[in-house]
């Protein structure tokens, strides 16, 4: 027994130490590459918000103007940030980084850029998913131009009843073999616009009072 | 299975646990039993999750076999070069803690130094923990060799699996969507733009079933199946 009690002792005191060595290398690892994690993050994140509002259209710090609203305020699934464009302390567009559950298999995480003068689109673009490659993968820009039809559109110039698939009436393409998906994107898209259409105004209006106090 | 000699799934398969350093002769054996007798892939039929699920087309393939590469090359040597400090009834534990932080610190590492290949590998990187092969060789090898050939096992079991992934990976992409080396350029970067190739008319819809869950347990049985051919050719040969 006593002879047991010591053995376990020993391999559990050992295992602790060897713990504590792979502690120390995987927390100075995390230290020396968290800055620099933090900048690249932030560089992809410009990246992508770039394809919605060009570079030339706004001259604030794109990524850094960030709000984040709470879903009750919003009633989507999960809290949306909303990063706002400004030129010559003018609103120009606020991009929503929503996600929608109702696709296929998972969340779905779109940017929804909206220009805040007429309320239209002007850009979508999908950042993460897991639907089923070869069917519900055309929604990415890369396999196909289906998000761009998109662009433009805005509550005004087409009717609530346009905002939905073709087989539902709508005047959104599905793609052969998936209308779950591209159902899920265009219905998160008219829920932004909806939101956009009420608040938009009051959150541009909020962030340049801010920016005026600084 | 009349032929057991050759495709013989030898788990335990370190020869001389003693290990001198590597002669010819006995390199040769690690690397022909990493890249064909035992291939980790076709043979051990370890890893298969990974293996099964990223295989979709031929640089998702490629990327989790450089990532597997590394990670099994420094978990290998780490294992064997401690391997006299390891009591053997913590040794299971200890294998499982030296594979999650190798591979959270090559995780980290490839985020801050290549952001872009971490965004592709990124999703597979975890993925490794669970894969079968690294533990395994860490007991069946690296625990009982020493560090050059425990080095050149990992680095050749590697290999071997890579080799299965590209080629089922290719295979899949191939007959699913007609095309090969797509999405080359989040890999090699923008040189890499125009390696698509188009394998057949520009029209060709695709055979889904290939690029579907089933379509990778098919390849692979396929190839483990043209393996067993050939080593059966050379058998009665």
């Amino acid at each position: 027994m006593r002879k047991h009690l010591n053995v376990m002792l020993k391999a559990g005191l050992s295992l602790t130490f060897f713990a504590l060595i792979s502690v120390l290398f995987v927390s100075t690892s995390e230290r020396l590459t968290r800055d620099k994690i933090i900048e690249n993050k932030a560089m992809m994140l410009r990246q992508a918000l770039n394809e919605i509002v060009p570079p030339q259209a706004y001259d604030n710090n794109l990524v850094e103007t960030k709000m984040v609203l709470s879903k009750e305020d919003t009633g989507f699934v999960k809290d949306t940030p909303v990063f706002f464009a400004m030129k010559n302390k003018q609103a120009v567009a606020a991009i929503f980084e929503v996600i929608t559950l109702k696709g296929y298999s998972g969340a779905i995480k779109v940017l929804v850029g909206i220009s805040a003068r007429d309320k239209s689109i002007t850009g979508v673009r999908i950042v993460e998913h897991k639907e089923t490659p070869g069917l519900g993968d055309k929604m990415e820009l890369r396999k196909s131009n289906w998000v761009l039809s998109f662009n433009g559109k805005s509550l005004s110039n087409q009717s609530l009843q346009d905002w939905q698939v073709r087989k539902d009436g709508g005047q959104f393409d599905q793609f052969t073999g998936a209308t779950i998906t591209p159902r899920a994107i265009v219905n998160i898209v008219k829920s932004t616009l909806l939101y956009a259409q009420t608040h938009l105004d009051d959150l541009f209006s909020k962030q340049l009072t801010k920016k005026a106090n600084q | 299975m009349t032929d057991t000699t050759a495709t013989d799934i030898d788990l335990i398969d370190a020869a001389k646990p003693s290990g001198g350093t590597c002669s010819t002769a006995d390199c040769t054996k690690i690397i022909m039993d990493g890249l064909w007798h035992n291939n980790a892939g076709l043979v051990q039929l370890l890893g298969l999750c990974p293996l099964l699920a990223v295989t979709g087309n031929f640089i998702n393939g490629l990327g989790l076999g450089i990532a597997t590469i590394i990670t099994l090359t420094v978990s290998n040597i780490v294992i064997s070069s401690t391997r006299n400090w390891v009591r053997k009834e913590i040794r299971i534990p200890y294998y499982v803690l030296v594979i999650a932080s190798v591979v959270t610190i090559i995780d980290l590492s490839m985020n801050a130094i290549t952001p872009q290949l971490h965004s592709v590998l990124g999703i597979f990187i975890p993925l490794i923990v669970t894969n079968c092969v690294i533990i395994g060789r860490a007991e069946a090898f690296a625990s009982k060799n020493k560090v050059t050939r425990a080095a050149l096992d990992g680095f050749m079991m590697g290999l071997g699996f890579t080799i299965v992934l590209v080629v089922l990976g290719g295979m899949r992409e191939l007959i699913g969507s007609g095309t090969l080396f797509s999405d080359a350029s989040v890999m090699f970067g923008s040189i890499a733009e125009n390696w698509t190739l188009q394998l057949f008319y520009k029209d060709y819809k695709g055979f889904l079933l290939a690029i579907l869950p089933p379509g990778a347990f098919l390849g692979l049985g396929f190839i483990i199946a043209f393996k067993n051919i050939v080593d059966k050719k050379i058998k009665n040969n």
